[in-house]
Formats: structure tokens, C-alpha cells, sequence
């Protein structure tokens, strides 16, 4: 887990890409990443996960709620009593979410509409709150937008890395586009157990298990 | 008889978490001990099956187009369905810490066993789902009660039934890195595979 706190302030100016910052983004990537090591966020993760476009869609606007929800706790870190930080925290994300929903529904119709339901559910995505509980509630803003990026790109490999074969083994189709007809193999049958939910639990499966492999990470 | 068909299409056909992956953080965390699983699950039964109702009073009389017209004429045309999910989050959020204070105070074994989850079910997709599922359905009250609670029931039967699974599965063994997380997200499949045996029933 990655609640390391700084313990004390630097004084001194720091490099906007110092080695230390360079850290919170690369780690969330595959050390550290949110969903296959710190387990969090797979509610969303699966269930867009059926095409490539809407996943897009959807790792773009957790990245920035992410980023800009880190953001605003962090500014907020010192006046927000510790008893009601949770509501706090839920209003600031609700509010982010809010937002873009509302950006969604006004110049990307289509995607708001097949997205539906988990657009608002980025509000309970543990992502968002694990970040503003481990980190933006004790460190400075720039820094708790850097965590937020990582966890955000973190996230949003993964999830597009199930989509791709979800689509590609569940359509034949990456973004849309027929891959398998265009490199004359159209009579190629496609797996329909990949565009139902079991076929995002088995490739989610798969890649934890490639992803854990490599990083040598073993729960108990 | 729609309502029993709509308990039933809320436990087993569209159950929460293997057809909408409605609550898999909590699913996947506290699903190692049967006992623990148990507690959760009836925890979340209990905070749907109040949430969806109370969100469905509010949704119907302030929040949706026109909601508002028992205020007067001039309110009928107010539309503040964009506040629904800042609402709806405070509603859970508020009820979440009433059931907390509630398990603490009768049971405070099973308190001690829940630990940091119970101010998470706050965050459980699951409940949220729930509610936006039933604005977004236009479900009458006694349908959103039952939904909501037939959504929890679906919830504690997929939970307790993972953790049977994983405390057997402690015996097995298993490649290092499936270890945990991997290995569920396979089982959860194969669950997946079961429930959707349960594909076009109705009474």
C-alpha cells in the first residue's frame, strides 16, 4: 500500500518532475496499481468494459475526477474536521461527478446514454475515496494531483486492456473497427461469453494473473 | 404478481453483482470468512431496502421534472434532476451511519468483525446502483422497495456463497500469483456462469 506519509515538509523548492513525484505517478502503473494490487475500483472497471470507446470515455472521466477530486481535499486538508471528512469527501466527488455527467450529456449524448447508471457510480468508486484517504487528506495539492494521475492512467491501462480482448475475442472489433474481417479471417467465430459479465471476471482474471506474475506480488 | 417477478428477476437474473458488477469491492474484500460475508450481506440487504424507498420519496417529490408541484404552480416546471446524485449519496450516507450505530450498540461482535466496512458500505457501488437503477427505471414505491430489497438479497446470497467457496479453498493449492484476488475473480466467473442459468424465468 502506498500510505507512505511524508514525515517532514521540504523546505527547499523542488523539481515540478523530481524523481519523488516521478514516483507517484509510475508506481500506481504496475507496482501499486489500484485494481490488480490494492483490489480497488473493479465495479466500474468490468462493467463498461464491453467496447473500447465507452471505456475510453470512462477511464478519461475517473482520471479527472481522480485528479481534480485529490485536488480539492488536498486544498481543503486542513479544515476539514476528521469526524465528518467522509461526507465532505462524498460531496466534493458527487460534485466532480456531477459535472461531468452533465458535460457527457450535453456534447456526447450517445456515450451518456450507454454508460447510464456508471457515470454516477465513479462517485463509489473506491479508487476515488482510497486516494482521498491515504493520500490527499495529508499531502500537498500538486502532489495529490500527481497521485491522482497515476491512479487514474493505473486504472484506465487496465481497463482498457479488458476491453481490448473483450471486444476483440467478444466482436471481432477493436474501437469499432472489424480486425478479424479485415485481415481475412471474417468467418472467425466470436465468443459470446466475452460481451457477458463472465467473460470480464475470466479476462480480469487472466491479467491479474500475468500482472502478478511479473510483479512477483503474492497475497496471503 | 409483477412484484414477485421483480423480487425474483432482482435476486437471481439480474443479481447485482454477476449481471451489473454492483458492489465487487466489498464483495471481493470481505469475502474470506462465511460469518463476516453473512454480516455484510445482511447490512447491505437492510441499507437497500431502506435507501431505494427513502431516494424513490425524494426523487418523486423534489428532484425529478415537475416533482415539485406540490409547493405550488409556479414550481412545476423545475427540474433538478442533476442534484440526484449528490442527494441520493447523502441519503445512503446518512443511513449507512444510523445502521452503523445500530450494529455497534446490539452486536458489537459482529462490529468488531466488519470493521472498516461498514463506513465503506457508503461507498458500496451497490447501493448507489440501486438507487440510481430504480430513478432511472421509473419504478412505483412498493416496486422500489422490492427491488431494493431483492437487490440486497442477491447481494448476500453471491457473498456469502464466494466466501463458502474461498474458506474451502484455503486447502487448495494454488499458483502464487493467483493467490487472492485472481483466483476469485475466476470463481466469481464461474458463479456467473451458474446464475445465468437463471436467464428468462418469470412467474
Amino acid at each position: 500500500m502506498s500510505t507512505e506519509t511524508l514525515e517532514k515538509p521540504i523546505v527547499k523548492k523542488e523539481a515540478i518532475f523530481s524523481k519523488r513525484r516521478k514516483k507517484f505517478v509510475i508506481d500506481p502503473l504496475s507496482d501499486d496499481n489500484p485494481i490488480t494490487i490494492q483490489v480497488l475500483g473493479i465495479c466500474s472497471a468490468l462493467a463498461v468494459t464491453t467496447q473500447m470507446k465507452p471505456t475510453m470515455v470512462m477511464a478519461i472521466s475517473v482520471t479527472m475526477v481522480l485528479i481534480l477530486s485529490n485536488l480539492v481535499i488536498s486544498l481543503m486538508r486542513n479544515i476539514i474536521p476528521s469526524r465528518v471528512r467522509i461526507i465532505v469527501q462524498l460531496a466534493v466527488v458527487a460534485t466532480l461527478v456531477t459535472l461531468v455527467n452533465e458535460v457527457l450529456k450535453a456534447y456526447a449524448f450517445d456515450m451518456y446514454k450507454e454508460l447510464s447508471v456508471f457515470i454516477g457510480l465513479i462517485i463509489t468508486n473506491c479508487i476515488v475515496m482510497g486516494r482521498l484517504e491515504a493520500f490527499a487528506l495529508n499531502n500537498k495539492p500538486y502532489d495529490s494531483m500527481l497521485d491522482g494521475l497515476g491512479s487514474g492512467l493505473g486504472y484506465s491501462w487496465i481497463i482498457l486492456a479488458v476491453a481490448f480482448f473483450r471486444e476483440l475475442f467478444g466482436s471481432g472489433k477493436v474501437f469499432g473497427y472489424p480486425v478479424f474481417e479485415s485481415i481475412g479471417m471474417g468467418n472467425l467465430a466470436t465468443n459470446g461469453l466475452m460481451v457477458s459479465p463472465v467473460g470480464a471476471f475470466m479476462v480480469l482474471g487472466f491479467i491479474i494473473w500475468v500482472q502478478r506474475t511479473k510483479t512477483g506480488y503474492v497475497e496471503h | 404478481m409483477d412484484l414477485i417477478n421483480l423480487g425474483i428477476k432482482s435476486i437471481f437474473i439480474e443479481n447485482m453483482v454477476f449481471a451489473y458488477f454492483l458492489g465487487m469491492c466489498s464483495f471481493l474484500a470481505v469475502s474470506k470468512k462465511v460469518s463476516t460475508a453473512m454480516g455484510l450481506g445482511l447490512a447491505v440487504v437492510f441499507v437497500l431496502g431502506i435507501t431505494v424507498p427513502m431516494n424513490w420519496l425524494l426523487d418523486q417529490f423534489v428532484l425529478k421534472e415537475g416533482a415539485l408541484t406540490w409547493l405550488g404552480d409556479s414550481f412545476a416546471t423545475i427540474d433538478l434532476s442533476f442534484l440526484r446524485f449528490i442527494m441520493f449519496i447523502a441519503i445512503i450516507a446518512a443511513m449507512v451511519q444510523l445502521v452503523e450505530m445500530m450494529i455497534e450498540k446490539f452486536s458489537p461482535s459482529l462490529y468488531g468483525s466488519l470493521g472498516i466496512f461498514l463506513p465503506l458500505i457508503a461507498v458500496n457501488c451497490s447501493i448507489l446502483g440501486g438507487a440510481l437503477f430504480m430513478a432511472q427505471r421509473d419504478y412505483t414505491l412498493s416496486e422500489a422497495t422490492v427491488f431494493g430489497f431483492g437487490s440486497g438479497i442477491g447481494f448476500l446470497l453471491a457473498i456469502v456463497a464466494l466466501a463458502a467457496i474461498r474458506e474451502k479453498l484455503k486447502y487448495s493449492n494454488v499458483p502464487d500469483a493467483l493467490k487472492g484476488l485472481g483466483i476469485t475473480m475466476f470463481i466469481t466467473g464461474l458463479m456467473g456462469i451458474a446464475f445465468m442459468s437463471f436467464m428468462g424465468i418469470s412467474l
